[in-house]
């Protein structure tokens, strides 16, 4: 058998056995970024794991942090719903005045040809940011009250993570302000409610990022007793 | 970070030990599996074959590139006819920026849609091309930088589609009589797209493949 090389411990595993497997890689986990083995060991409560060859954050375990998860996935889905009905944007131009919301705007390109632009948009913005609150709510509920995982939590949560690079609020944010300085001195702007909502969501969304920790989740998952269906059943990759 | 004490012992990798890890949760399996039976993703050895899909999207993004700058990003009409009808590409719409005076903003969309799209195309493209070759420790700490900096940035890439759905948006409001976007819209947008899912694709433990297992510190 190869020499363990002293993989270093990390890790909040439940199971108490200090016990790891070089033949069937129980017990052990590989950084993302490098490869480097490491034999999961329970981490104290604000401790944060580093790969030993890169420095990859690997496992930063804290405090309620599946409570405050749902806390703030609810917290961005109220912003969220907020942000879809209340106006948005404020015009006066030209003894016009009109507030719209995005709801509003999304109905008056319905039937446009710029309909896939604004699907795509409102996907970013709205669609996959709800979602991701949705599916981290299901796959953390049960945990967080100590409870069996919903089926297909591991998927769920999968899923969550595949949307994260896609959901892009605070770069919408940014792109509202550049298009509000393309049309200054034409007219005049104001900022409703959902841009303000929008706004808190990068925060909401910092905040969730601290308390994000995906081994904690995925340990908790398979602690949980929750074994993944589709075995034996090879599947392709995701794109 | 809490070192170890066996700081400066060998590191052994998954790969070596005859084992493959999953990309997405960690957890570390025999080669015979193909799925991850704990998170269900696909497991993938370390492999140079991997670089294909990297390579197709990178070129898809490529491809896409070129009319996003060549064609306008979308044609305005005001009312009034203030700021006229223009039409205006990428570029444009920065040099539009600097001589309203807004250099700041310019910037934004200057870094935004020029630089950083230019720039991961360079570092994508180079990270694959010297990926799987030996480099010193402190040479894949520094690619490994890079990766980290294309995944972050990539997608601020967006803001400028995000604007042309706004300026879009407001012909609802009333305030222009039209925008229409341009080609270089769409086209942007999926160049942004597919570069995303180029370095998503791109497997960061190849740039430590054929190393000397050795740790961080020193
Ligand atoms: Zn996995």
């Amino acid at each position: 058998m190869l020499a363990p090389g002293c993989p270093w411990p990390i890790l909040t595993s439940m199971e108490h056995e200090p016990s790891y497997d070089l033949a069937t890689g129980r017990g052990l986990m590989a950084c993302p970024k490098c490869d480097a083995l490491h034999i999961e060991e329970e981490l104290e409560l604000g401790e944060t794991a580093r790969c030993t060859r890169c420095g990859t954050v690997m496992a930063k375990p804290r405090d309620g942090a599946f409570v405050q998860l749902i806390a703030l996935s609810f917290t961005s889905m109220v912003l969220l719903v907020g942000a879809v009905f209340f106006p948005f944007l404020e015009v006066s131009a030209m003894g016009f005045g009109n507030a719209s919301s995005l709801f509003d705007v999304a109905l008056a390109f319905a039937d446009g040809v710029l309909l896939p632009l604004v699907i795509a948009v409102l996907a970013m913005i709205i669609g996959l940011p709800i979602t991701r609150a949705f599916l981290l709510v299901y796959v953390l509920a049960p945990l967080a009250q100590g409870r069996k995982p919903h089926r297909h939590a591991a998927r769920a949560f999968r899923w969550s993570e595949v949307m994260r690079p896609w959901s892009m609020a605070e770069i919408f944010v940014i792109g509202t302000a550049v298009a509000l300085v393309k049309v200054a001195g034409l007219a005049s702007v104001h900022l409703g409610p959902a841009f303000w909502a929008f706004c808190a969501l990068i925060f909401v969304n910092i905040a969730s990022r601290a308390f994000m920790c995906q081994t904690s989740i995925w340990d908790a998952i398979e602690d949980a007793g929750q074994t993944v269906e589709f075995h034996g059943k090879p599947r392709r990759a995701k794109a | 970070m809490s070192a170890p004490s066996e700081s400066n012992a060998p590191v052994m990798t998954a790969h070596r030990a005859g084992l493959i890890g999953c990309h997405s949760c960690g957890r570390v399996w025999t080669q015979d599996h193909d799925q991850c039976l704990r998170c269900g993703a696909h497991l993938m050895p370390p492999d140079r074959r991997s670089l294909q899909k990297v390579w197709a999207w990178w070129f898809a993004g490529l491809i896409m590139y070129i009319p996003a700058n060549l064609f306008p990003m979308m044609s305005t009409q005001t009312f009034a006819g203030l700021a006229g009808s223009s039409e205006s590409t990428i570029i444009e719409g920065v040099f539009e920026l600097i001589h309203h005076g807004s250099y700041d903003i310019a910037i934004i969309v200057f870094v935004a849609s020029i630089i950083v799209p230019m720039g991961k195309f360079v570092a994508i493209g180079w990270l694959a091309i010297v990926a799987g070759r030996p480099a010193t420790v402190d040479q894949a700490h520094t690619r490994l930088k890079i990766y980290e900096v294309v995944e972050f940035i990539g997608r601020w890439s967006m803001i400028d589609v995000f604007v042309v759905a706004i300026l879009s948006a407001l012909v609802q409001l009333g305030f222009m009589a039209s925008v229409h976007p341009g080609p270089a819209a769409a086209s942007f947008a999926l160049s942004v797209a597919f570069t995303m899912l180029s370095a998503q694709s791109f497997d960061a433990r190849l740039i430590w493949r054929g190393l000397p297992l050795r740790s961080k510190s020193e």
